[in-house]
């Protein structure tokens, strides 16, 4: 059984009303199907003047939008995306744990690194990736002042511009989603330590099973958004040839100089990916608010069409079951 | 089993507790009571080293808590030591603190499967037999949300005692509860004074403590203000500054 209750505080009759109960009728909001109707309206013919503008070229998008270059890039996009975000977030959640350490040493470099990363643009920090082999020719791993080298390499070849991409962008989302990973950690009442430790819980245990499943909770919104955010950061990494879509579609429009076609071409597909992104984040929310009175929250779509008319904003609850 | 000899304690400037003594032998119920601010709680967590004791002595099971003893020295235990030593003191709070993510079967299996190592299958069945224990075997599957408050702290019971304790700390155990829900839970406790188990419970509820302690504590300031048989602490108590408590809650 749920219990569901409205916005408005109105009871839902679905069941039929009891027998002694009078009709009760809704607040009626007609306010908002007019808005509804002018905006529809609005919208059908910002796109009908879109549709028929000549300079859109439509023709060129529409050759260009499921074109191999484009799918290329797409691909180096969505890699460089996952990658980048797997690298920041299990960086980030490790940087968190060492920023809420009582050791002196581990919070004194967590917090350098953070200062960092955080504190310089995106931009430098992927042009520094990618020329970082004009500020060390070689890269070497060996004993310092003896001579004694495990390891040697030409900077240039292995920085490649996927490499520098990857790097620049995975470590600058570590500062970040490391600052989003505290936040959700902080979030867990304490009680909930005290209990794993009265249990004989290691704090690695505690953390790992009882502190972060519920920081989750919190960390997965702002995480949401930072992974749409990087799915478009990925568009910077132009500026050192790493391939991706948006490297891939100035290519083409340096060659024919349709700018706005092509700039149209790679906003569709952003917006699309951006678009799917968005199941999992629920999904995960879903999963993560386990045991929660909030947990499941109604559909998108629901929302946007249930209430029109009589405000019902349908929240499902778990049921107590005193 | 739990021994304190001039346990200090202070938060900043301010002391908490100026020098505990006690002892609780085996298989007794120790009832520590006493006005809001006196110490209970802080000294309870001493014991277990949820809060560490700057002065005096504190032995549970012979063992200086949070220490090793080699020779005259007292060596700091490292966190994955004291983890250890814990695994013998259950402790039940006042606001249960039940993991909210994993349901009462799941709460109660968590220390055995990954602390003890227990396999998952007999750790089950523990579980089940306690949650059955505490006359919540229906509820196994239920997250805390879908608990009432009294369910939840005899959940928090039973995760406790999966560990097999030595000891149980009781800190408030039914001051966050609905009165009509109090009941079960001091049931349940009752059940484990019966069965043998050494109990050092911070309580408000007299009742209970004039009925199932073997020792009564009455704490004021961070003193022991008086202790012993809780037939005369709690009925005829000597201290004039027990009486004006006992007044007051009764």
């Amino acid at each position: 059984m749920s219990v569901t209750s409205t916005a408005t505080g109105t009871p839902r009759h679905s069941d039929g009303p009891a027998p002694d109960t009078p009709h009760i009728v809704p607040v009626r909001h007609w306010g908002r199907a007019v808005a509804a109707v002018a905006a529809v309206a609005a919208l059908a013919g910002l796109i009908g003047s879109l549709a028929r503008n000549g300079n859109l070229h439509w023709d060129v998008i529409g050759h260009y939008l499921f074109a191999g270059l484009v799918f290329d890039g797409l691909a180096t996009t969505l890699w460089l995306t996952a990658a980048a975000m797997t690298l920041g977030l299990v960086l980030g959640t490790l940087v968190a744990v060492l920023r809420l350490s009582e050791d002196p040493v581990l919070y004194g470099l967590s917090s350098l690194f953070v200062w960092v990363f955080r504190g310089t643009p995106l931009l430098v920090q992927i042009i520094f990736w990618g020329y970082a082999g004009a500020l060390y020719k070689h890269v070497m791993i060996g004993i310092p002042f003896t001579g004694v080298t495990f390891f040697q390499a030409d900077t240039n070849s292995l920085l490649t511009p996927s490499v520098a991409a990857l790097l620049a962008l995975g470590l600058n989302e570590a500062a970040y989603a490391s600052e989003i990973v505290r936040a959700g950690i902080q979030s867990v009442d304490v009680g909930q330590t005290e209990a794993a430790h009265s249990l004989g819980m290691r704090p690695a245990l505690t953390m790992r099973r009882i502190v972060l499943p519920q920081a989750m909770r919190v960390i997965i919104p702002p995480l949401g958004n930072e992974t749409i955010n990087m799915l478009k950061m990925t568009a910077l990494v132009s500026v050192i040839a790493a391939h991706d879509l948006m490297s891939n579609i100035q290519d083409v429009y340096g060659q024919n100089y349709q700018v706005i076609p092509m700039l149209v071409v790679a906003s569709l597909w952003y917006l699309a990916l951006v678009s799917l992104l968005s199941l999992p984040q629920t999904w995960l929310e879903r999963r993560y608010g386990r045991g929660t009175a909030r947990g499941a929250a109604a559909s998108p779509l629901r929302r946007l069409c249930g209430g029109l008319l009589t405000g019902t904003r349908t929240r499902t609850r778990k049921d107590p079951a005193r | 089993m739990v021994h304190a000899e001039g346990v200090r304690k202070h938060f900043g400037r301010l002391q908490v507790l100026k020098g505990i003594d006690l002892t609780v032998e085996r298989g007794q119920v120790c009832c520590l009571l006493g006005p809001s601010g006196s110490g209970k709680s802080t000294f309870l967590r001493c014991v277990n080293h949820l809060e560490r004791a700057d002065g005096g002595r504190l032995r549970v099971d012979g063992e200086p808590v949070g220490y090793r003893e080699q020779g005259s020295r007292l060596h700091e235990l490292r966190e994955r030591e004291v983890a250890a030593r814990r695994r013998d003191i259950g402790m039940v709070f006042q606001r249960f603190n039940l993991f909210p993510h994993l349901t009462a079967l799941e709460n109660v299996m968590e220390a055995p499967v990954k602390v003890t190592g227990t396999a998952r299958t007999e750790a089950r069945d523990d579980a089940l037999r306690l949650l059955r224990q505490v006359g919540l075997a229906d509820r196994a599957g239920h997250y805390p949300a879908q608990l009432s408050g009294g369910q939840q702290q005899r959940v928090a019971i039973a995760r406790a005692l999966a560990m097999k304790p030595k000891l149980m700390l009781f800190d408030e155990p039914t001051s966050a509860l609905d009165p009509e829900l109090v009941g079960d839970v001091l049931d349940v406790m009752r059940g484990l004074a019966e069965d043998g188990m050494t109990m050092v419970v911070v309580t408000h509820e007299i009742g209970f403590a004039r009925e199932v302690a073997d020792l009564a504590v009455f704490m004021d300031e961070g003193v022991v203000v008086e202790s012993g048989d809780p037939r005369r602490v709690l009925v005829e108590p000597e201290q004039e500054r027990t009486r004006a408590f006992l007044s007051k809650v009764l």
